[in-house]
């Protein structure tokens, strides 16, 4: 399930944000500290995650550091998922 | 004491002659911001000073020392002179913030063209629209930037070369591209530098306006002498210095202050290439021990989101000096910078157009929290009255900021279009489009653009741009775009559209849009919000008032709505 998750969201993140050509990525890639997804872009990233899993996830909660890596994003997604 | 002394004393007998005396520039003489920002700099006996810093991703470093930025940047030239580039040909810079990206910028200038920084987030269209208005003839990229060329190549006839900085052989080269990799080519001891004088052009930087298309904004040589004396009197920059200027040289600060500023001065400076992390950029202050930081309020405010108790996790007893652009840098901010930091954030303010410092805070000022602070010595500013471009008698009122023509700096047109050029002055004023007031004791207050430009993250977005975009999506029927008030970036950019027959607001399709605008345009330009409306408000003549919009999310009058289309 967790693996589902991270790879759904790491094939959404390399399908949108990511250029043709570019370096592959993995679930522990610095995405925002890395500078491939920006801090507006987190935006739609966090609208994709809220559509595809029925959940809200409060602003406070969607920082450039729980936005960093896949594996950080799918235990925000999952927390909430929960919650 | 602070390199400015005492402001009031500056104020006095200012020259900017002085500087130009300090830059060892002579009227009639040859004037290259690339030599004066490298061999000058080498030639003051400073070679062996480290001249950049520059951390990637993973914690990769490079390091150039003055000289190293002498070579690399000839090396640069005469790669692009081999090119058949020369005088005045447009070279854009469309890269990350790796080395190349500041080097480039001194090898473009050295041959006499025109650098052409643009942010490499651009999505193709906005990239389309910039190259197309320069007529650009070469563009220096990265491997993964490149798609977005390729993609628009076909509509750019007078492209001529796309230089790939980072080639590394696994995919081949396409049409008209050429690999150039600085570690792999012979340092270029001796290039000669192009006589450019000082009205000479240097940089085109593009700008966002309300109306019609991005603006080239076209720089000249002559602007270090602003560039260097704001550096060193606003920044405080000393040799011993570390700076660091958090600004992307796509955007007129990450040129006038995170090159040509500190270079000018033979100052250290320092890069991170890499995205927004409060940890990632308390780690980078504590390894090199940077000493003078100029940020941008959007990230003043998301690393007071990220806590205090991150700061104490860090030594950052290096800060000596804390300066800040792009957006009004609010009161809290400040505040809370003294707090933890034990230093105040200094607000500057500037403009694409004006190249320099205009407006500011000044070390060892007494800093009003939320004020701009005072008028740069050399500089005339004023707050006008909307109606007769006078500057009002008195103080307190809100009007707008006009600025005396003829610092260094200033910008000399838009490149193809001098009328809209003409239109920037009023009465004698270069006319910011910002609106503030004064107060008794010379501070400047600001209150908002005078326009509908959308200032997001320090950015300017066309509500314009994005409007035209929106109509190209398919679903899409009619478009209005405004700003939003948002605790973080100051403003975020609103659509509010219409859907044509056959098609149903959801989520999908706000997702859709978002990414839409994001990938033709850019990150910033991308709506964070989507309004699905029955229809927008519009004139009778069928003009669509934004104004009434923008006034509902600031919660502010709507005004007179006599010329309304009836419902």
């Amino acid at each position: 399930m967790a693996d589902d998750l991270k790879n759904v969201i790491l094939n959404y993140v390399v399908a949108e944000y990511l250029e043709e050509g570019a370096d592959p990525i993995g679930f522990d890639t610095p995405l925002i500290s890395g500078g491939i997804v920006d801090s507006f872009s987190m935006v739609s990233l966090k609208r994709f995650l809220e559509n595809q899993y029925k959940i809200s996830i409060p602003d406070d909660d969607a920082t450039p550091e729980a936005f960093d890596t896949v594996e950080k994003i799918a235990d925000l997604v999952q927390r909430f998922t929960r919650a | 004491m602070p390199n400015i002394g005492s402001y009031e004393e500056r104020l006095k007998d200012f020259q900017w002659s002085a500087a130009e005396r300090e830059l060892g520039i002579e009227p009639g003489r040859p004037l290259n911001i690339g030599w004066h920002c490298s061999d000058r700099i080498c030639e003051m006996g400073k070679g062996d000073n480290t001249a950049l810093i520059w951390e990637g991703l993973g914690g990769v470093q490079k390091q150039f020392t003055f000289d190293g930025v002498r070579l690399a940047s000839n090396t640069i030239g005469r790669f692009l002179l081999d090119l058949g580039l020369g005088p005045e040909d447009r070279v854009c810079l469309f890269m990350d913030k790796v080395p190349e990206l500041y080097l480039g910028v001194l090898g473009i200038l050295k041959i006499g063209a025109i650098g052409q920084p643009l942010f490499s987030a651009f999505g193709d269209e906005s990239l389309y629209i910039r190259l197309e208005n320069a007529g650009t003839k070469a563009i220096i990229t990265q491997r993964k930037h490149a798609p977005k060329v390729r993609k628009i190549l076909d509509k750019l006839p007078r492209l001529e070369h796309i230089i790939v900085v980072d080639y590394d052989g696994k995919a081949p080269l396409q049409r008209k591209e050429i690999a150039f990799s600085l570690e792999k080519s012979a340092p270029v001891e001796d290039l000669e530098i192009h006589p450019t004088e000082a009205e000479s052009p240097s940089l085109l930087h593009y700008t966002s306006g309300t109306t019609g298309l991005p603006k080239g904004v076209k720089h000249v040589h002559y602007s270090i002498v602003s560039q260097y004396l704001t550096a060193k009197w606003v920044h405080d920059l000393r040799d011993e210095d570390i700076y660091w200027c958090t600004a992307d040289p796509g955007w007129v600060t990450g040129t006038s202050y995170g090159i040509i500023g500190p270079w000018s001065l033979g100052v250290t400076q320092t890069v991170l290439d890499g995205g927004f992390s409060a940890e990632a950029w308390y780690k980078f202050i504590e390894k090199h021990k940077i000493t003078v930081w100029y940020s941008a309020p959007t990230a003043i405010r998301s690393l007071m989101k990220a806590g205090e108790n991150l700061v104490k996790k860090h030594d950052l007893s290096s800060l000596r000096l804390l300066t800040s652009v792009g957006e009004p840098l609010n009161a809290e901010a400040v505040i809370w910078s003294e707090k933890v930091f034990g230093k105040a954030f200094l607000d500057t303010y500037f403009q694409t157009e004006t190249g320099s410092i205009m407006i500011t805070n000044f070390p060892g000022m007494k800093i009003k929290p939320g004020s701009m602070g005072k008028p740069f010595p050399g500089i005339t500013a004023a707050i006008l009255d909307p109606k007769t471009y006078e500057p009002y008698p008195e103080t307190g009122r809100i009007g707008l900021i006009g600025i005396k023509p003829g610092w260094p700096a200033m910008m000399r047109t838009y490149w193809n279009n001098e009328e809209t050029y003409q239109k920037k002055f009023r009465n004698g004023w270069y006319m910011t489009g910002d609106r503030a007031s004064l107060d008794k004791e010379g501070y400047y207050w600001f209150v908002g653009r005078d326009d509908d430009i959308i200032n997001t993250g320090g950015h300017l977005v066309s509500p314009f741009e994005v409007e035209s975009v929106l109509l190209e999506h398919p679903a899409i029927a009619e478009s209005a775009v405004v700003s939003k008030p948002d605790p973080i970036n100051m403003e975020v950019v609103k659509a509010f559209v219409s859907l044509k027959a056959g098609f149903k607001p959801s989520p999908e399709l706000d997702l859709e849009i978002m990414n839409f605008i994001r990938k033709k345009l850019s990150p910033l330009a991308m709506p964070q919000e989507i309004a699905f409306v029955d229809s927008l408000p519009k004139t009778r003549s069928g003009k669509i008032m934004r104004r009434i919009l923008k006034a509902k999310e600031w919660g502010e009058e709507i005004g007179d709505t006599s010329t309304l289309e009836d419902d």
